[in-house]
């Protein structure tokens, strides 16, 4: 049974498949209105993630499917106690494919391994959410057109933030892409993220400055600074202006530059740059109801 | 028991010296009836000390433990007193129940009844990383 639980579980090629096929739904989506009719999609979330659920239970409705809903699985008498092990023998019987949100990291795999069904991981902790790189990936693709030669920046919380982690590992595969790496001292990124980029032979640079190489940036991703992972609440203040996006900011950006955020924001992006033509944030999560439509068709084996 | 002399059984050689004790609890040789010796600081020419442990039967060893935690050693198998093999070790691919996972954040701190295991990752720099949560293995 076929998983997806990090994003490293799907090749380029897949992953490239998946994406001709969202963008198939969205010019087609009458196509694709009852491709899933008579099938179950369980969403397992054992701790609230109410957006990415939706987003899910949305993608499996879209294909005319049916949706199995456990949105307090971890406090519902159903699993109070069990093992996840035994939850997702349970949900097979039910579901032809299962959503699973988890606040400990690895459960989704604990999950797959018993499961006889695929199981996708609609996040375990700050560990992975393969789902949102697949969002991210299709908002790329469609804005740019390509995935090749991109200078992308990364900026915030590089240090802690795996959504920046699987979409440097995702883009890492292709030529000719260059990492901005912008962050504080305190969030930078890990040493072995930067070894992944060595090794696929691509470029890195890392400032704590975002206006320094805002005008080569084809991409910038934002991602939210959080006041818990600095020692002391100065040093939060200090910095978390200096990685606030605003109109001013983006004075020297190139005029087709696309404004990525995994979202919820806090205020890492200001309202004011939700009017520029270049904010892609909204269109991210439209783009990863798509994509959990074009995976869950590639897991069920029903993509043709 | 004569610790020269095995007819048929199993010597674990070029142990790093002082590591014979935390081997011969791993691989559970506490639990064999057969003799078994631990013979610590003998003079070696490639590593100056080692220990030694030889077990006078045959038995399945784990070699996937024995890789991880010595992978300096040599398992020689004795056949009529006669050397009849002698194993180098390599790093294994996985460990199950070896080493524990300590991320307070991952599913077997919650999950007592998994298993524990750790892929190698990275072989040039020995780095064992959590299946489930993919913290990297501490040494202890
Ligand atoms: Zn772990």
């Amino acid at each position: 049974m076929r998983s997806v639980i990090d994003i490293k579980d799907l090749s380029t090629q897949e992953i490239e498949q998946i994406i001709t096929v969202a963008e198939d739904i969205i010019k087609n989506p009458d196509k694709y209105a009852h491709k899933c009719s008579g099938k179950k999609l369980a969403t397992l979330f054992f701790e609230p993630s109410t957006r990415t659920r939706l987003s899910f239970e949305a993608a499996m409705y879209e294909l005319g499917g049916n949706v199995l809903s456990m949105s307090d699985a971890g406090s519902s008498s159903a699993s109070k106690g069990e093992s996840v092990a035994d939850t997702a023998k349970v949900i097979s019987c039910y579901a032809d494919i299962i959503a699973m949100r988890h606040p400990k990291e690895g459960a989704p795999l604990v999950a797959a391994t018993n499961a006889s069904v695929p199981v996708i991981n609609a996040g375990d902790g700050g560990h992975n959410h393969p789902t949102q790189t697949l969002a991210d990936l299709l908002t790329i693709h469609r804005e740019k057109g390509h995935f090749d030669n991109l200078t992308v920046g990364l900026c915030g919380d590089l240090k802690f933030g795996r959504t920046v982690h699987s979409l440097i590992n995702a883009l890492s595969r292709y030529k000719g892409i260059n990492f901005v790496l912008i962050s504080p001292e305190e969030l930078k990124i890990p040493s072995y993220v930067k070894n992944e980029i060595k090794k696929c032979g691509l470029e890195y640079v890392q400032t704590k400055d975002l206006l320094e190489y805002m005008p080569k940036l084809d991409i910038l991703y934002m991602t939210r600074v959080q006041k818990e992972r600095f020692f002391n609440e100065e040093d939060y203040l200090r910095l978390k202006d200096s990685y606030i996006l605003t109109p001013e900011k983006l004075a020297t950006a190139k005029s087709d530059l696309c404004i990525m955020h995994p979202l919820p924001r806090v205020n890492e992006i200001s309202v004011a740059v939700d009017k520029d033509p270049r904010a892609c944030y909204f269109k991210q999560v439209l783009n990863g109801k798509f994509m959990r439509m074009a995976l869950m068709l590639k897991l069920l084996g029903l993509e043709d | 028991m004569n610790i020269d002399s095995i007819k048929n059984g199993i010597v674990i050689d070029h142990i790093e010296a002082g590591k014979g004790m935390e081997i011969y609890s791993l691989l559970h040789l506490d639990l064999l009836d057969c003799p078994v010796a631990i013979i610590k600081n003998v003079t070696s020419r490639k590593m100056g000390k080692k220990d030694i442990i030889k077990i006078d039967a045959e038995i399945n060893l784990d070699m996937d433990i024995l890789g991880y935690v010595a992978p300096e050693a040599t398992v020689d198998i004795i056949k009529n007193g006669e050397l009849c093999e002698k194993k180098k070790m390599t790093l294994p691919e996985k460990l199950t129940d070896v080493i524990f996972c300590k991320n307070p954040r991952c599913i077997t701190t919650t999950e007592q009844e998994l298993p524990h295991i750790f892929n190698l990752t990275n072989k040039a720099e020995k780095v064992y990383r959590c299946a489930y949560c993919e913290s990297r293995a501490t040494e202890n």
